[in-house]
């Protein structure tokens, strides 16, 4: 493989551009059928924000239509050290949507020796969504949260996005995918300005099992398996995962409240 | 019409040679050297933003003197292979060497065929993980490519440098002596760097996956100092 020089036509500091000149890009597909092809779908994601920075979660269920297709699909990921991505939708378009974004912050901050503002980061997968619009015009449709640690305000920040790659700033909290609206109207009730970690985890897996307890789309707390949702913080000391024994621990918690209050069903 | 001279191809290559190794001899000097927690580049350059030495990919990390224009060039070009191999195979699969073939074959090529050589000499280094050792690939104006040990010095006064490194340098040293082993030989006898005047950094296996870290200002102070 020899340098990719480029004396005219310099892609600068993109990899999306530097993508396209070597002829790598993202295949879109252009015409649309109506009978979209069944593929696997991600649910439930939220986002939180707390006092240091921002509380990302997700369950770990993946369906195609009626049946489970994995049980222990990622759906939060880091952007980059000061940020995360999570997604629902269409699995397959969103893994590499996420592969891409990260790649691009990386190849930016590398080559311009300056990371992007988190507000030009959350721009950036505007464009990558709205690049999709065709996929998603054929039911392959990518929703993702963006949240980070803007360095520059010493807070954390919460975009959402819809098909077209609109891009909306939510103060406070912000939950999509099938069971996003009951876990936001779980986060809703419990979220009051300047929750500390613990209790921003909690709100986020409180609103995860609601979720979950709604829709057939998105998965619990699985202890015969050990899989529990994904959480992660991201604060001025950058995108941390929780340990999956302290979601266990807060899960535990969580049902044994509920079955005291009696709410087994 | 009239005749171009003939000149000796030894004589053209020379002519190349001289000149490319005169802009080099300009710049300052950096030197790369292995120490136990991984690999530490450490260049004499009074700039805080034109930087000398930064970040390839997870493990690989580049540093150049002489024209900076040149390696700067050279820098992004390596930035963009790493993460398009990264990005259509795997982050494992991105390695030093293959980076290193692909410099050589660029700065070979402008070599001979262009108008004039590069005036850079580039330090490709990888840091070893899972119990491959530390690697530095020392890269010529020409395209020659060397392995070395230990440690290797690029610039101008490279041979003096080297041979004070050789004095001050042992195997698995801590980063505070590395540095200033580093530092000494840079500077020589007659002189003495501040951390004004330098630009280190290092790949070190405790960084986790981005293992590229600049070390500055305080850390600075104090490794010198240690």
């Amino acid at each position: 493989m020899s340098l990719p020089l480029f004396p005219t036509n310099d892609p600068g500091p993109s990899f999306s551009e530097l993508l396209k000149r070597v002829g790598g890009d993202v295949v879109v597909p252009e015409s649309g059928s109506d009978a979209a092809p069944q593929v696997t779908h991600g649910t439930t994601v939220v986002a939180i924000r707390y006092a240091d920075g921002v509380v990302m979660a997700g369950d770990r269920r993946a369906t195609e239509g009626y049946s489970i297709a994995h049980r222990a699909i990622e759906k939060v990921f880091p952007a980059d050290r000061h940020s995360g991505v999570s997604i629902a939708g269409a699995a397959g378009p969103a893994m590499e949507m996420v592969r891409l974004f990260q790649t691009n912050l990386e190849h930016y901050e590398k080559v311009e020796g300056a990371a992007l503002s988190l507000e030009g980061k959350a721009n950036q997968l505007s464009q990558m969504v709205r690049q999709n619009l065709p996929a998603a015009m054929q039911g392959f449709v990518v929703v993702p949260i963006f949240a980070g640690y803007d360095l520059r305000r010493r807070m954390g920040r919460i975009f959402k996005y819809d098909v077209t790659g609109g891009r909306y700033e939510e103060a406070d909290f912000h939950s999509t995918g099938s069971g996003g609206r009951d876990a936001r109207t779980t986060i809703k009730l419990g979220w009051k300005d300047g929750l500390d970690r613990a209790a921003a985890i909690e709100l986020a897996i409180d609103g995860l099992y609601e979720a979950a307890d709604e829709d057939t789309a998105t998965g619990g707390p699985d202890p015969v398996r050990g899989i529990y949702p994904t959480v992660a913080t991201i604060t001025d000391a950058g995108f941390e995962r929780v340990a999956d024994e302290e979601v266990a621990e807060r899960f535990q918690t969580l049902i044994q409240r509920k079955t005291e209050a009696g709410q087994m069903a | 019409m009239s005749m171009p001279f003939y000149v000796a191809p030894e004589q053209v290559m020379k002519d190349r040679a001289d000149y490319a190794r005169k802009g080099i001899a300009r710049g300052r000097s950096l030197a790369g050297l292995i120490y136990n927690d991984g690999v530490l580049i450490c260049a004499e350059n009074q700039s805080r933003t034109l930087h000398k030495v930064s970040e390839i990919y997870d493990h690989i990390a580049f540093a150049g003197v002489g024209r900076y224009n040149e390696f700067d060039s050279l820098r992004t070009a390596g930035v963009r292979l790493a993460d398009l191999r990264g990005y259509s195979y795997s982050r494992e699969d991105v390695d030093a060497r293959s980076l290193a073939n692909a410099y050589a074959q660029t700065l070979g090529q402008v070599f001979t065929h262009e108008m004039k050589p590069y005036e850079v000499e580039i330090l490709v280094a990888e840091l070893g993980v899972d119990g491959n050792p530390d690697q530095l690939f020392h890269l010529l104006y020409d395209g020659t490519v060397v392995d070395e040990e230990n440690f290797t010095v690029l610039g101008g006064d490279a041979d003096s440098i080297a041979e004070r490194l050789k004095d001050g340098f042992s195997e698995g040293m801590q980063l505070g002596p590395a540095l200033q082993a580093a530092v000494k030989a840079l500077a020589g006898p007659e002189r003495t760097l501040t951390a004004g005047d330098l630009e280190v950094a290092v790949l070190a296996r405790s960084n986790g996956r981005r293992a590229f870290k600049r070390i500055l200002n305080g850390e600075l102070e104090q490794a010198l100092s240690s």
